[in-house]
């Protein structure tokens, strides 16, 4: 395949202006399906599910089968249009997509048509620079699921060259929100970032509701960016692309991205854009065309006679709005202010995902300094070295044990953090952990000078050398003590009870 | 008049995935021309502010509790399967996007 | 035994309760009855190889006591639209050939549950699309009156089966008219509950809208039993209705012991009679009319105006809802498979299945619902037929402001010679016009026979109507009426099947 000519940025965006849209789809975490009592397996903690393992005969669209629709999803899915800034429809309707896919059980899709559960809202985006923009948002639905194909016997696992699939249809079924945002204009070179900064919001938006688990590198949380290009100073919108496959963030700013150029790169040859879905590959950078949008894709979509119309009162309504946590955006400036940290401090934090965490640390009575210092920190390292998220490893509770411990002098910063990887071992609690090992720092005072007199006998020396104000000869003595203690001393008093032995003044 | 040719019977066909022989196809065409004329009168009956029944007994908020249910094992679930692996069902290779 | 057969569901009961007759005589009466006749008949799918144990289990609940309903230990036969673990579920399709369901429909989980033992499946056209049976994918069902004649459908196995007495009763559906005509067909009593009134969980959808499971029976009071053990809601049906049903069965006795129809305003709906009706209809049909007025009926001319445009409205909804029920029938997960020759994409696979598995009948709807579907047409086609339904729905609703009940015959003719309406999908579409509107209202029909036709000989059905929720209406009518029929005539037509030869 001939290599995409891509247009200098810069250039590109003096010629063109961008207009993004993103399509979002939200896996929700309740404990069944959307409209089958199957278990959820976008609700569980492990990555592989057992293949076909969370079935009922409407997963597979047995004969016979029949929807039933999940209640916690409608309230999950108001309460997302509600933090979306939606107004929510006094009624809703379901609606059935038709199509032919092995990976759609019943060949339709129930979904939502023209009476989506929420639409008309506006979502407040952080940038990079902590500016904020506002993403106008056409509408979010409801709808479902389809399951999992596998493609065996191609080069790359891809459906191109594959002999044969396998499906698992453990996926289908599970709810879904499809959030889908109005044209986005204006965002010239930030426009990968904005798609970045938007996606990611949705992420918070969804894990502080407690609506879904929102791993894009589990398909909890997906995106399809769309982008088009009109030449500057003209109205009408250029034709647009449809980039799926976007699996990360990052991901989606490189994209959108690449689709400028490549567009650019088109259209000031003379040439025309393709309106039709790409795919994003993340190895190589680029995206590839799929199938040409057709009239192969009319989806003649009907109201769905087996599901009755979703009537949001506007008690329940405002119940949800009532129980509706802080947005994230607003809680991030808020806590930024209270804790104190530096804006770069800041935002370390929230790229690194721990808002959470932090705040739950903080709120168990841990100063915002140490908190950041553990989590940002000794526990981030041991998480990437294991592969693991850091909110999996101990919990905030545990930490204020542990750092408790410090602030009563009973471990040293160091033997904390290997009291905080016993923890994270499942050995026990800080305290039993320090029982066990044996761990106190010892702070009776005729125990180190013990050690210091033992460690004096082999090196005489030194307490001449403190005496002439040469204090860095301690040092030695200090290693030495540390070493016979195993650690479990507190350096700096050792130091000044040395000193005292020498007879000179710290 | 709608035009019920042999080749909207074969786009149609193929929205409908069924691999329609070209008798089949022309027999169908005009069948299809016919009962279409006839079934055409709906058009003109109703007036704008005459509201589509989709449902004929009207019910609505009919909801479940989100609690796990009676599922199906893996055995039951492949037993119909005309091809499967143990685990997963087989089809042939297909063409076009994956989701 | 033919003698076990002759008895109603009732007189059944009422010997098993006595000790005067066992489940197993009654099932094996009835297995042998199949035996014979059902070489000439057809009316069978599949039989139940567990029958007698079935048996035999409600027997020995009986004896200690347990017995679960009225109708424990009475067989029943069950259309092979609803899905059964223990017996092959076709639908009346080559597409489902040898497909046994991991699950029952919860109607089936209620006839178990009652202590009912299943005969086996009877035979339908294909996914119930059709109104003689000839559209099944295995064979043709013959009516017991006439075997050169259908039997009606798409529930001729069942009303077949009930007729000559293969089964007291069985289980049918109705989209259309499906248990209605061919009671009227076959001598027979059939009902189609309000929508929503039994479950369709299990149910393989035709038009889900539309669809209903029902009774078929030789008596009103059989019926009654019937409705009583598959009706309410059911949770794993969103569309069932949630309120809890009056016992149908106390209707069926309450009008039983009257002869009068004294303050029943019934009325004739003017587009449900009239042209098109065979003679001999009508006139049992004015017969019919004539001994309610007498006693004591008041009788009402209907206008239904939008009547007229109901076989119209329901050939673009049902097609179109049931193009899209019937997309699961693709080879990957359950079904036939047909794999042509060379590299198959899954696309070829599943067309080369559905061309092969589909019947002509199938194949006509799902082209013609996908058309009324596709862009462009949809306001045009699915969208104004869902207006007529609204505009008939309101007719009704007036219709009933005025009378309790409303009548037609069942059907416009007596059931016509298998192959006759083959050549014309119109004409047999046609024959539904009597049925259609009460689907597409959701309202409950009860079809009874009425007598038999001068001309022919054959059977001729009267249909009764109630608004929705008031099935028990049609019971306590259905129930007078069927004792003024018998009295006038001096026999019950659903007693006088000719024998199978």
């Amino acid at each position: 395949m001939a290599k995409d000519q891509l247009m200098d940025l810069e250039k590109a965006l003096e010629l063109f202006e961008p207009v993004l849209g993103f399509e979002v789809h939200v896996e929700l975490s309740t404990d069944t399906k959307m409209f089958s009592a199957a278990p959820n397996p976008a609700a569980m903690d492990e990555a592989n599910v057992d293949p076909n393992t969370c079935i009922t005969p409407l997963c597979l669209g047995l004969p016979g089968s029949l929807p039933v629709v999940n209640e916690k999803a409608v309230e999950y899915s108001i309460s997302l249009g509600l933090a979306l800034g939606c107004d929510i429809a006094p009624v809703s309707r379901f609606a059935r997509k038709n199509y032919f896919y092995p990976d759609l059980a019943k060949n339709y899709q129930i979904s939502q048509y023209d009476e989506p559960i929420a639409f008309e809202g506006s979502v407040a985006v952080e940038m990079d620079d902590g500016t904020l923009v506002d993403v106008p948002i056409e509408r979010a639905h409801m709808e479902e699921d389809a399951g999992k194909l596998t493609h065996v016997g191609g080069a790359t696992g891809r459906i191109q060259g594959a002999e044969y699939s396998l499906v698992d249809y453990n996926r289908a079924g599970v709810p879904l929100v499809e959030i889908v945002t109005k044209p986005i204009e204006g965002m010239e070179h930030r426009a990968g970032e904005l798609g970045r900064a938007y996606v990611s919001t949705i992420r918070d938006i969804v894990r502080n509701l407690g609506i879904s688990n929102a791993r894009m590198e589990r398909g909890n949380l997906r995106c399809d960016a769309n982008v088009s290009l009109r030449p500057r100073g003209t109205v009408p919108y250029g034709t647009r692309t449809e980039t799926k496959n976007v699996n990360s963030f990052r991901s989606i700013e490189r994209a959108v991205l690449y689709e400028i150029r490549r567009q650019a790169a088109i259209l000031d040859a003379g040439g025309v854009i393709i309106q039709e879905t790409r795919h994003w590959h993340e190895d190589t950078g680029v995206t590839s065309p799929g199938r040409p949008k057709s009239d192969a894709d009319d989806y003649r979509y009907f109201p769905e006679p087996d599901l009755l119309p979703v009537e949001a009162s506007a008690e329940w309504v405002q119940r949800l709005k009532d129980a509706l946590p802080e947005s994230p955006v607003h809680l991030r400036r808020r806590l930024r202010a209270e804790w104190g940290f530096s804006d770069v401090d800041f935002q370390a934090v929230v790229n690194a995902g721990l808002v959470p965490e932090i705040q739950a640390t903080i709120e168990a009575g841990v100063e915002p300094v140490a908190a950041r210092k553990w989590w940002m920190g000794e526990i981030s390292r041991i998480a990437n070295d294991r592969g693991a998220e850091p909110a999996s490893l101990v919990t905030p509770g545990a930490i204020k044990d542990l750092q408790a411990l410090i602030d009563a002098g009973t471990l040293t910063d160091k033997l904390a953090r290997g009291v905080l990887q016993g923890m994270i071992d499942g050995e026990g609690s800080p305290t039993e952990i320090v029982a066990a090992r044996g761990l106190e720092v010892v702070s009776d005072d005729g125990a180190l000078l013990a050690a210091i007199d033992e460690a004096l006998a082999a090196d005489p020396d030194v307490l001449d050398k403190i005496r002439e104000g040469k204090m860095q000869a301690a040092g030695a003595i200090i290693g030495a003590v540390m070493k016979a203690m195993k650690g479990q001393a507190d350096a700096a008093r050792v130091r000044e009870l040395i000193i005292e032995r020498a007879g000179a003044t710290a | 008049m709608s035009e019920m040719t042999p080749d909207a019977v074969r786009h149609l066909a193929g929205l409908a995935r069924i691999a329609l022989s070209d008798e089949e196809i022309t027999k169908l065409a005009g069948e299809l021309g016919a009962i279409v004329s006839a079934v055409e009168t709906v058009q003109s009956v109703a007036g704008e502010d005459v509201p589509p029944t989709s449902h004929p007994i009207p019910l609505g908020n009919v909801f479940r509790n989100d609690i796990v249910g009676d599922t199906l094992t893996t055995d039951e679930a492949l037993a119909g399967a005309p091809d499967h692996d143990g685990t997963r069902f087989r089809v042939t290779a297909i063409l076009g996007d994956e989701q | 035994m033919s003698d076990i057969t002759a008895l109603s569901a009732s007189s059944l009961s009422d010997a098993l309760a006595k000790g005067e007759l066992s489940s197993v005589e009654i099932t094996r009466a009835h297995l042998e009855r199949i035996e014979t006749t059902e070489g000439a008949l057809g009316s069978f799918l599949a039989r139940s190889t567990d029958a007698l144990s079935h048996a035999e289990h409600s027997d020995a609940r009986r004896a200690s006591g347990d017995s679960r309903s009225p109708l424990e230990g009475i067989p029943v036969a069950i259309k092979d639209v609803l899905c059964t673990t223990d017996m092959v579920t076709t639908a009346g399709s080559r597409i489902l050939e040898g497909w046994i369901p991991p699950y029952d429909a919860t109607v089936v989980r209620k006839l178990r549950e009652a202590g009912l033992v299943a005969l086996g499946k009877t035979n339908m056209d294909e996914f119930a699309m059709g109104s003689s049976t000839e559209h099944s994918g295995y064979h043709v069902t013959k009516n017991p009156w006439d075997i050169t004649r259908a039997p009606g459908g798409s529930g001729g196995g069942s009303a077949a089966a009930v007729a000559a007495r293969q089964a007291p009763v069985a289980i049918g559906s109705d989209t259309g008219g499906s248990i209605r005509q061919p009671a009227a067909f076959t001598g027979t009593v059939g009902v189609k509950p309000t929508y929503g009134g039994v479950s369709r969980y299990g149910v393989i959808a035709l038009a889900s809208s539309l669809d209903q499971v029902g009774p078929v029976s030789r008596t009103v009071r059989d019926a009654a039993l019937v409705h009583d053990v598959i009706g309410g809601h059911d949770p794993h049906d969103s569309t069932s209705i949630p309120t809890p049903w009056a016992s149908m069965t106390e209707a069926a006795d309450a009008g039983a012991r009257s002869e009068s129809l004294a303050g029943l305003r019934v009325g004739v709906v003017k587009q449900l009679v009239g042209e098109g009706i065979q003679s001999g209809v009508t006139q049992r049909f004015d017969e019919a009319i004539e001994l309610m007025s007498r006693n004591g009926a008041e009788i009402v001319e209907i206008d239904a105006p939008h009547c007229e445009y109901a076989v119209a409205a329901y050939y673009l909804v049902l097609p179109a809802e049931a193009s899209s029920n019937l997309a699961k029938f693709d080879s990957v997960r359950f079904g036939l498979r047909v794999t042509p020759e060379g590299s198959p994409t899954v696309e070829d696979v599943m067309s080369a299945t559905r061309e092969h598995g589909f019947g002509d009948e199938v194949k006509r709807r799902i082209i013609l619902g996908t058309y009324a579907l596709s862009a462009g047409y949809y306001d045009a086609y699915y969208g104004s037929a869902q207006k007529v339904r609204t505009l008939i729905q309101r007719d009704f609703a007036q219709a009933f402001e005025a009378v309790d009940i409303l009548i037609s015959p069942s059907a416009p003719t007596t059931a016509f010679r298998l192959g006759e309406k083959l050549d014309d999908p119109l004409a047999m579409w046609a024959g539904d016009l009597t049925t259609i509107p009460v689907n597409l209202a959701g309202i409950p029909g009860m079809s009874i026979p009425m007598g038999l036709a001068p001309e022919d000989g054959l059977p001729v059905g009267l249909q009764l109507m109630a608004p929705a929720y008031q099935d028990a209406r049609l019971y306590q009518a259905g129930a007078t009426l069927e004792r003024l029929f018998a009295q006038r005539d001096g026999y019950l037509v659903s007693e006088r099947t000719p024998e199978v030869v």
